[in-house]
């Protein structure tokens, strides 16, 4: 075991209050709505129509080309319509809804061949990534299969494993990581494989002892493979930190980690595809923490997709005339949403629900340099925001606005209040734009 | 069922300081500070404080009112921060009416004219203290010895800076460093000071790169200039302590609003007060010059700022 520490970065109320909740499994409710636009790409291709019978882990949305996933069914039902709904990020976007068949155990062959893992070639792992729909679950949900195909004058020589989780309030990755070491370490074996990586690093924040514990008891055991204790930073999961951190290598400006010879990937990720693989279920749940002072009955949540949040906050008990804000992901990241009718997808880590929303009231920039101290991608928050809102647009994006990832430090330690990812987000939505129209 | 849920961007949790917080805390380190000049100059030394931070904190109200702005933001004491921090610049014998004009100058043009809170470019107590300075010449270099030295000539009573440049009088380090000698309210005692900005470093309310770099700065030029002549250039002990350096060094040119973030930039900014100060004091027709090196270096900056981004994260070298 090895120890490291982020750089910069901050430290808010970890929150982890579900951190020994044992993982359940939710009661699938009478109807789905199962959106096609689950991950970053373009949309699946909807293959059901109105009135199909689907089975369990069938396929109903194919992967519209190279950058995006297909999804599959996470229940035996039938299909009422396809219809819009409205996604975490607030637009409405098409899903299949599925009428549940409670009855019906039918559950579909997966459309990948099923061997023995030891018998898997990177070949034959990257197809079941691809078919299974697996894609990044740490937040970004990046097709996994892409990040299995480093070009071919690359060589990988390194696999970081994720198990940092430094949002505050999450803790499905840390359950997983208890409950599921072996499937987990599985999963990371077929990575390495695939990726063809010799050194295999599980990178997991001290403030998850029994995990950091329990991996480190397996793999001291195994060559190549070594636990990184990590001291309790956000955002030290952040994809170019971890890299930072455990390897010391920069990942270029615009490049992907391998650029500098790494892969990387998500705990539940990789048990994800080790599910697929063993037992040829698809990537139709994931594990969702429910938190945060607006539900009676907390948890870590085994959560179909499609499930709306409405649901899930029933099921823990919401004290839904008081709750302000409801928040998809980490208070980080993650994207409060609208109204109630939210169906739970691929990227939603955890339903945080709160009494009190936090509200700004900006003062002037007092030029104070937190922003700039706690960035670490150095990017200057605060120069950028002013070049913003002089709408200086080539000085813009020179300072290296497109670089910044949104992990919320500057805004979080901001003493003037001021929203600076807001502008940030706003500032890059101009430049795209502009881009567009040139 | 209709719930109404409150949208915003993320981060959805923020730290619990604001720059409320942060102003009542400078405030508090100047605490020793404002002790000191009621102990080496009188009662009279606290009304003189009083009024300027009183006069600072009308004028803001009085134009947020005309520009329509909230004029709630009041509390964020910034402007009875820049009354205190003028007040104490000035000299003792200072007359209630200078100082009330200088403390409207302050916050009228050194920030209201900017557009407030965070945009002006020169610490606003130093831009009232400039305009004193300017207007009021006499006035602004009448010096009157701490109560401590009452027996001491009063009429033709100078600074431990101003002795050195005209009379070539040294005054001893112990006195500069505990205060008992002539100068603005708030500039005698370096002891007073350093209590406060350590309480400032503690807190992380300023950047520790500039009290380094201008200290820095400044001692090694003067021992340079020490070295060649010690009988007619003072040692660098002395220049430390003596003057305003250390208030200016401590809490005007660490005002995070007029000095730049960028961690290569502060450090220029830091030297080059110190090294101005050297300049000025050795070669200049006065015998102090912290204002005018950090009014300049305020200046400075932006400029500063721009030249030194940092070095993003996988950019090359």
């Amino acid at each position: 075991m090895i120890e490291r520490a982020l750089k910069g970065g901050v430290h808010p109320d970890e929150c982890k209050l579900t951190a020994p909740s044992p993982i359940e499994n939710f009661p699938c409710p009478e109807r789905l709505y199962v959106p096609l636009q689950q991950h970053l790409g373009r949309k699946a291709r909807p293959m059901v129509k109105k009135g199909d019978v689907v089975a369990k882990g069938q396929k109903i949305g194919e992967a519209d080309g190279f950058i995006s996933a297909n999804i599959h069914s996470p229940v035996a039902g039938k299909v009422k319509s396809i219809d819009k709904v409205m996604l975490p990020n607030g637009v409405f976007d098409d899903a299949v809804v599925i009428d549940v068949d409670q009855e019906s155990n039918s559950v579909a062959e997966p459309t990948w061949p099923l061997k023995p893992v030891d018998d898997l070639t990177p070949d034959d792992i990257r197809t079941i990534a691809r078919e299974a729909g697996i894609v990044g679950l740490g937040g970004a949900t990046f097709p996994t299969a892409v990040k299995l195909s480093p070009p071919e004058n690359v060589k990988i020589d390194t696999l970081i494993i994720n198990g940092a989780e430094c949002e505050p309030y999450l803790t499905a990755d840390h359950r997983l990581m208890l409950e599921h070491t072996d499937e987990v370490i599985r999963g990371a074996e077929l990575v390495r494989r695939a990726v063809g990586a010799e050194k295999v690093f599980v990178g997991i924040e001290k403030n998850k002892p029994d995990a950091i514990k329990k991996f480190d008891s397996i793999l001291k055991r195994k060559d190549g493979w070594e636990v990184v204790a990590l001291k309790s930073v956000y955002p030290q999961g952040a994809e170019k930190n971890l890299i930072k951190v455990i390897t010391g290598r920069e990942v270029p400006v615009g490049g992907l980690p391998f650029s500098v010879n790494v892969a990387i990937q998500n705990v539940g990720t990789v048990y994800s595809l080790y599910r697929a693989a063993s037992e040829g279920i698809p990537l139709i749940e994931r594990v969702v923490t429910v938190s945060g002072d607006g539900v009676k009955k907390p948890g870590n949540f085994r959560i179909p997709f499609g499930v709306m949040a409405r649901e899930v906050l029933e099921h823990c008990e919401a004290r839904f005339g008081e709750i302000e804000k409801v928040i998809f992901g980490g208070p980080m990241m993650g994207m409060s949403i609208k109204g109630y009718d939210v169906p739970v997808i691929k990227s939603t880590s955890g339903i945080l629900c709160f009494v009190k929303a936090v509200r700004r009231e900006p003062y002037g920039c007092l030029n104070c340099g937190r922003c700039v101290e706690v960035c670490t991608l150095h990017i200057a928050p605060t120069r950028i925001v002013k070049l913003v809102r002089a709408a200086k647009w080539d000085e813009v994006k020179k300072a290296g606005i497109m670089n910044c990832m949104e992990c919320g430090c500057c805004a979080y330690v901001c003493p003037s209040k001021i929203p600076l990812v807001q502008w940030i987000r706003y500032g890059k939505f101009m430049l795209r734009k502009m881009e567009a129209q040139r | 069922m209709t719930e109404k849920l409150y949208v915003s961007s993320s981060p959805h949790v923020l730290s619990s300081e604001d720059v409320p917080e942060i102003m009542r805390h400078v405030i508090y380190a100047l605490i020793p500070t404002i002790g000191g000049a009621v102990y080496f100059f009188g009662l009279r030394a606290l009304a003189v404080i009083v009024l300027c931070g009183a006069v600072a904190v009308i004028t803001e109200a009085v134009i947020l009112a005309v520009r329509k702005k909230k004029v709630s933001t009041i509390v964020d004491t910034s402007a009875l921060l820049a009354g205190i921090l003028f007040a104490l610049t000035l000299p003792p014998s200072v007359s209630f009416g200078t100082a009330a004009i200088g403390a409207f100058i302050a916050v009228a043009v050194g920030k209201q004219v900017f557009g407030g809170f965070g945009q002006n470019i020169f610490n606003p107590a130093l831009v009232g203290r400039a305009f004193l300075q300017a207007a009021f010449p006499v006035e602004m270099t009448t010096w009157v010895p701490p109560r401590v030295l009452q027996k001491v000539d009063a009429v033709s009573f100078a600074t431990p800076l101003g002795g050195f440049k005209f009379s070539h009088l040294m005054t001893s380090h112990t006195s500069l460093f505990l205060g008992s000698v002539g100068g603005s309210l708030g500039e005698t005692s370096a002891l007073l000071i350093i209590i406060g900005g350590i309480y400032l470093l503690w807190r992380r309310y300023i950047d520790w790169r500039i009290p380094v770099s201008a200290c820095a700065s400044l001692v090694l030029l003067s021992a340079i200039f020490y070295l060649i002549n010690p009988q007619k250039y003072p040692d660098p002990v002395f220049m430390l302590f003596a003057g305003g350096f250390m208030l200016g060094v401590w809490f005007m040119a660490t005002d995070p609003v007029t000095s730049p973030v960028h961690p290569k930039a502060v450090w220029i900014y830091g030297a080059g007060i110190g090294f101005l100060v050297v300049i000025i004091r050795l070669f200049g027709g006065m015998p102090e010059g912290i204002m005018y090196s950090i009014l300049f270096m305020n200046a400075l900056s932006p400029m500063l700022e721009r030249f030194t981004r940092p070095r993003m994260l996988g950019e090359e070298r």
